[in-house]
């Protein structure tokens, strides 16, 4: 196995077309710090594309930010901060789930995961806000897709299929998000000690009403008693409308408290930092918010660990490493079915056993080939990410 | 409007399908019974879509009830290898819809019930032939909506929606029909169901929901959608502003966004629209401007007025001269009349009039509709602008009279030259009208080769005989059986005279 680095689209194209020629497949990694997420990846060689890094344009007034794949997160967050802007569906910091330092995710790791945070039911996920990009397919072609405007609806919307395509149909040399203005104020209200049942009525409740929520989030008692919180954020004067409304609307839910700076409780949310420093098996469990509750029930009450994002639509569950680990599945599927659980965390050799990724139904997962293989047919980028 | 079947080449027909007509007929009727309509007469109503400058008789109309005769009468033509053209409500203003000499037209219009609104899950299901509006409609006594409102949401359907990605005056802040669509079922070319995404988010696996939306009816036909309700805002107010020149416009729409705003739309008209729209549905709007410009933000009241007074300041210092904020419903649906008639009071100025649908960085706005003018007049022609500011969405239209010989090609000429421009300055082809034939043949103006190949490439994926819709969004069909030469790649030679080990 050697590592090939490559630090432009040429030497990236190179590489990918040399690696047909002689048969041989390849590992895309950034910095890999998401190495551990969906199957491990058995290629002969490994492509290095994190030195592909920098802002190459950015205009505030125009919403739009386009910067190789490889720029950290971090970078962006602090350059848009200085415009009073920010990416809206608020990456989630999850490479501690896998041992890696907080705030250390790249752009391009975060849009080939395809994964928001607490703001996605609100601002949408990284494939709202993914306008265009430049990349190198299975066969080494260089091709682009989308634009670099925010409205655009010319050929097929090749960026949504890119985001969370794990580097399996392209790799990513240049990418264009949309970005939006930052709220000017932000608070949370929190309500103690309701039940699973409770904080879902709760957060339907809210999410029923026009009050500019952005976050609806619920910890069950463990340690601490359980906490049920509501993110509210836009102009001052909205937010302060929103608390009232709510306020008296929840009223039955008991008092709620108001906490100003509540980032890092929303951080941790969305990195599932509760469930970080430990060995056991995550899950990341996405369905209807009504069969949330239902399908905590149907885990069972033993010591299986779990919390509500996004009013209840995002379940993340933390299980013994053995513990019986059919359990989440047949749960989801004893709950009506519409929803999927992806393993987030597990040791490689169970990620290769149990498949991370909810099987798909067979024409689906035909058709899913057939997409694969119009892009990378001889399967030359991370065979096996996502299908063995 | 004259009809003009030449303009544009389609697909050669395949003449054993032409021959066949009868017998393919027959075979339809075998799969649902009445609902095929062959009757010249009859057929001539789906002869064309909301680009009425082309039209052609298609072979036969099938009109479908149930997911499983959609599914029998694809499989029925892939077998016999016949063409098939979708077709929701019509309102395409790219030609998507145009039949096929060869082929069928599939209407979903029978497909028009609301099968399921979920509150809990603050989404509703829905058959694709519903109208866009009908869903709003549905759920307003419960106080919810759906964002997505194109100009034609009285007629357009949803499943139309779902194929063009279609936007509206508001996607500015609620987003087009892709971010606001959760799921829908599929059905193949070779007859295949596939369910995409759901009533959760993010469905397993590939983002195939992604790409399907926007495809224009190449990939597959949509039977059923599931769409994401928003509670409605608890009160709206709009601005009414006009600017003498074009330039302080564009100003002021990066002054409100550079200071953090995203109104739920901003709308401007220029000059010859403003004229028409006056003229016709007497709004009070001045005459006396280069620009008028309508913002609107919606949101709680405290909000919302504070917004209003916010850009209302922001609009002095970039210079408008009519400032005028409603300050009642009825003030502000008036502000609106004018822009919403502005089509048909373009009509009402030219005997014909063509909609170019193109998106521009907006710091380029002054610069490109100086352009456009320029443009037009060297053809001979006007043009009247009325365009999504926010999003930097244009839609000249361009004032013709088509029974004046030689001027419907000119206009033609004049739309591509405009849409070439948009893409010269970083722009793009289209906002949200879709490619379909109209834009087809300036793919390549946006897109190398390589980039269309991957494009169609993927159409292979979902209909690897090019049956569906074809001559639609690509200028050439992409030749599905070569791809198996790319496996060749696989152990053949790049340098079959260097030693392997
Ligand atoms: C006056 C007017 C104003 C308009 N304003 C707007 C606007 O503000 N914003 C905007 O975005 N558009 C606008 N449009 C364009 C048009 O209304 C939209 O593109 C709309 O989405 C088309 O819907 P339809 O049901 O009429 O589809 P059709 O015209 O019937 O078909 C459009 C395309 O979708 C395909 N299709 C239709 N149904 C299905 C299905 N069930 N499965 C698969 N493919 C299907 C067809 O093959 C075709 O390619 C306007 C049109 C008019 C006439």
């Amino acid at each position: 196995m050697v590592t090939i680095r490559a630090t432009t689209a040429a030497a990236v194209a190179d590489a990918v077309r040399d690696a047909c020629d002689r048969g041989r497949t390849l590992e895309v990694v950034g910095t890999g710090t998401r190495r551990g997420y969906g199957r491990p990846v058995a290629a002969d060689d490994v492509l290095n594309v994190g030195g592909m890094a920098g802002v190459v344009d950015y205009d505030p007034a125009e919403l739009v930010l386009t910067a190789r794949p490889g720029t950290p997160i971090a970078d962006i967050a602090m350059l848009a901060a200085a415009h009073g802007q920010h990416i809206a569906f608020e990456p989630p910091d999850l490479a501690p789930l896998w041992g890696g330092a907080a705030g250390s995710g790249t752009l391009g790791g975060t849009l080939a995961l395809g994964l928001g945070g607490p703001r996605r039911p609100f601002a949408g996920a990284p494939r709202d806000h993914f306008l265009g990009f430049a990349a190198v397919n299975g066969l080494g072609e260089q091709f682009s897709a989308g634009g670099k405007v925010i409205k655009n609806v010319t050929g097929y919307d090749l960026p949504k299929l890119m985001a969370g395509s794990l580097g399996t149909l392209a790799i990513l040399t240049e990418v264009t998000i949309k970005m939006l203005p930052a709220p000017r104020a932000t608070a949370t209200l929190a309500w103690a000690g309701l039940d699973a049942a409770a904080a879902f009525v709760l957060m339907t409740q809210a999410l029923g009403t026009s009050a500019a929520i952005t976050g609806a989030a619920h910890i069950p008692a463990r340690a601490g008693p359980a906490t049920t919180r509501l993110r509210l954020a836009g102009i001052p004067v909205a937010v302060k409308a929103g608390i009232a409304a709510l306020g008296s609307l929840l009223s039955v839910f008991g008092p709620a408290a108001r906490i100003d700076d509540a980032d890092a409780f929303w951080r941790d949310i969305g990195g599932v930092h509760a469930f970080a420093d430990d060995a056991d098996l995550v899950w990341r469990v996405s369905l209807p918010p009504s069969q949330a509750v239902a399908f905590v029930t149907a885990l069972g009450p033993d010591d299986a660990r779990w919390l509500f994002d996004w009013g209840g639509g995002l379940v993340w569950v933390m299980q013994r490493a053995d513990d019986d680990i059919g359990r989440v599945r047949r749960a989801l599927t004893a709950t009506g079915g519409d929803g999927h659980a992806t393993l987030v965390r597990a040791r490689d050799a169970v990620r290769r056993a149990v498949p991370p990724f909810q099987p798909l139904a067979p024409t689906l997962a035909a058709l899913t080939a057939r997409v694969r293989a119009r892009f990378d047919p001889s399967g030359t980028l991370n065979p096996g990410r996502i299908e063995p | 409007m004259l009809a003009h079947p030449c303009l544009v080449k389609m697909p050669c027909p395949n003449p054993v399908t032409l021959t066949d007509c009868a017998a393919i007929v027959r075979g339809l009727r075998g799969i649902v019974g009445d609902d095929v309509i062959d009757d010249p007469a009859e057929l001539a109503a789906y002869a064309s879509d909301g680009l009425t400058a082309y039209s052609q008789l298609p072979l036969a109309v099938v009109l479908p009830r149930t997911t499983a005769d959609v599914a029998a009468v694809l499989r029925f033509c892939h077998d016999g290898q016949i063409k098939v053209v979708p077709r929701g409500s019509g309102t395409s203003l790219s030609g998507g819809a145009l039949p096929l000499a060869d082929g069928i037209v599939l209407g979903l219009g029978r497909f028009n019930r609301i099968l399921e609104v979920d509150l809990d899950n603050r989404c509703a299901v829905v058959q694709p032939g519903v109208t866009n509006l009908a869903i709003s409609a549905a759920v307003a006594a419960d106080g919810f909506y759906y964002a997505p409102d194109p100009s034609s949401q009285i007629a357009c359907s949803i499943g139309g929606n779902v194929a063009e990605n279609a936007g509206g005056v508001h996607c500015l802040k609620y987003g087009m029909t892709t971010n606001n669509l959760l799921g829908v079922e599929l059905v193949l070319m070779t007859g295949d169901v596939v369910r995409l995404g759901g009533r959760g988010l993010d469905g397993p696996g590939y983002d195939l929901l992604g790409i399907v939306c926007g495809s224009e009816g190449l990939l597959g036909i949509v039977t059923e959608v599931t769409v994401r309700l928003l509670p409605r805002p608890e009160s709206q107010r709009a601005l009414l502003l006009g600017f003498p020149t074009m330039t302080a416009a564009a100003g002021c729409v990066a002054a409100i966004i550079g200071d953090g705003i995203i109104p739920a739309a901003i709308e401007i008209m220029d000059r010859p629209a403003i004229a028409a729209a006056e003229a016709f549905v007497h709004a009070g709007y001045p005459l006396d401007v280069d620009a008028l410009m309508i913002v609107e933000v919606d949101g709680p009241p405290a909000e919302v007025d504070y917004l209003i007074a916010e850009i209302d300041a922001l609009a002095l210092a970039a210079g408008a001269s009519t400032v005028r904020a409603s300050a009642s419903d009825v003030e502000r649906t008036l502000f609106w009349a004018g822009r919403k008639a502005a089509f048909p009071a373009v009509g009402r100025i030219a005997s014909d009039y063509y909609c170019v649908d193109g998106t521009i960085p907006r710091r380029t706005l002054p610069a490109v509709l100086t352009a456009i003018t320029a443009i037009a007049a060297a053809k001979g022609l006007t043009v009247a602008n009325v365009f999504h500011a926010g999003d930097g969405n244009l839609h000249p239209l361009i004032l013709y009279d088509g029974d004046q010989p030689g001027q419907l090609e000119a206009a033609e000429a004049v739309g591509a030259a405009i849409l070439e421009e948009c893409v010269r300055v970083g722009g793009v082809l289209t906002g949200e009208h879709g490619v379909g034939v109209e834009k087809r043949d300036l793919m390549i103006r946006q897109f190398t080769a390589t980039d269309l190949a991957q494009q169609t490439r993927l159409k292979c994926a979902f209909d690897d005989r090019n049956l569906l819709n074809p001559g639609k969004v690509f200028p050439e069909l992409c030749r599905c059986a070569e791809m198996g030469r790319v496996h060749v790649h696989r152990g053949a030679t790049r340098f079959p005279e260097l030693p392997r080990f």
